[in-house]
């Protein structure tokens, strides 16, 4: 493995003509095409990563619109019928001095959602413009909105245990609104645009000109 | 000189490492982003394959057994895991059913099945055959569309937004399905991606 001297001899698969299978990190000569151990397709680089990534980012970013503006939660109770917006539902729960879970809340439904909005944007942005600083931090970003993606799908389940829990006739009864469909679609659709992020791509920065 | 099996290269950041071999419990880092390549756990398949059977039992028992209860003023209400994707069944709020049930119930099972079936030939020591590389793919495909752990949280969030209305009680299927998530969890750490697609490798010697 001879080292081409750049990033302390370090070398990728594609600059030694070959390229890694994603899903079982088994090497192969480039021009082969399906990995012969886990028959995934393979590619040096995700084909068109980022032009998806930002397709399903802004299909997100429309949907999480409606699932602030609309009710999330309708509830009846004696009589008297209330909606709750996904905010609402945080300023509810602190009025019941429930502040841990408002803070829960809080941060699945709407620090989550538009922190990944602008991670994504960010990770983007910079693979375009080629950023070659912060390589390390940038990828650990591209770990945590992998990760925590998936948590902000809370609140759409909160919505179905409690539409399904408190159905007691006259007494009380929850019923979901349709904020509950357009937020769970917000979080599928990031969800998505974080799986077409090839990370492999941060890493190219500072070899594009060493190619 | 077809697959290179001396190189491993990093899925995060494309270096190229030497595929040297580990010793028992040993991690494998890669020198330029951290991520892990491979473990080295001997145990490490029956393990998985345990663990999976074992929450694919609690998984069936949480759905058909009942979740919470939930009383006020002498009215009571009691739902099963699959109440509460009904719930959204009435009018327009049907492909959300469909959507929270695939999340909860049919996504989980389908990968715990198919880690099952990927990963019992392997214990039992055949010879791994093209589907069970297939499902083994399809198990690691579902892997963060498989919600249970975020439906328990839901569950506490819920159970505390109601807790100043009626009085909740736990059904046994709770307990079975915070069981199923630490199984999960467990299991997960315990898999090593790169030993299980050798493993299961038809063309290796």
């Amino acid at each position: 493995m001879a080292g081409t001297g750049h990033t302390a001899g370090l070398i990728t698969a594609r600059e030694a003509g070959l390229v890694a299978c994603r899903r079982c990190g088994q090497v192969q000569e480039q021009d082969v095409v399906s990995c012969p151990r886990c028959h995934a397709t393979l590619h040096s680089r995700a084909p068109d990563s980022l032009q998806k990534v930002w397709a399903w980012l802004v299909a997100g970013l429309v949907m999480f619109i409606p699932a602030n503006v609309y009710p999330m939660l309708i509830t009846d109770q004696l009589g008297s019928h209330s909606e709750s917006t996904i905010l609402g539902g945080v300023v509810d729960l602190m009025h019941h001095h429930a502040y841990g879970i408002a803070t829960i809340v809080f941060v699945a439904s709407i620090i989550i959602p538009v922190g990944k909005f602008m991670a994504i944007a960010y990770l983007a942005i910079s693979v375009q413009r080629k950023w070659v600083l912060n390589m390390h931090q940038r990828h650990k970003l591209f770990d945590a909105v992998e990760f925590i993606g998936r948590w902000s799908m809370i609140d759409v389940f909160v919505v179905a245990i409690l539409s399904a829990l408190v159905q007691l006739d006259s007494l009380a009864s929850i019923n979901p609104g349709i904020a509950a469909i357009s937020f769970a679609l917000s979080v599928v659709f990031t969800m998505l645009s974080a799986q077409s992020f090839d990370p492999r791509l941060i890493w190219d920065a500072d070899r594009a000109d060493a190619t | 000189m077809l697959p290179s099996t001396d190189l491993i290269a990093c899925p995060h950041c494309d270096t190229l490492h030497s595929n040297a071999s580990l010793p028992e419990g040993a991690k494998a880092y890669c020198v330029r982003c951290g991520v892990v390549l491979k473990q080295e756990r001997s145990t490490a398949i029956v393990s998985v394959l345990a663990l999976a059977m074992s929450s694919f039992f609690l998984m069936v028992a949480a759905i058909s057994f009942p979740f919470l209860n939930v009383s006020v003023a002498g009215q009571s209400n009691s739902t099963s895991v699959i109440g509460a994707v009904m719930a959204f069944s009435e009018t327009f709020t049907l492909p959300l059913a469909a959507a929270v049930a695939g999340f909860i119930i049919f996504l989980p099972l389908m990968r715990l099945g198919a880690i099952i079936f990927a990963v019992t030939p392997l214990a039992t020591g055949s010879t791994p055959t093209r589907a069970a590389q297939s499902a083994f793919g399809l198990a690691e495909a579902l892997r963060p569309w498989s919600m249970a752990e975020i439906f328990i949280v839901g569950v506490a969030v819920a159970l505390v937004k109601v807790a100043g209305l009626a009085t909740i009680a736990f059904g046994p299927a709770f307990w079975a399905f915070t069981l199923l998530v630490v199984l999960t969890a467990w299991q997960d750490t315990l898999i090593c991606r790169y030993s299980i697609w050798r493993a299961l490798d038809t063309q290796q010697v």
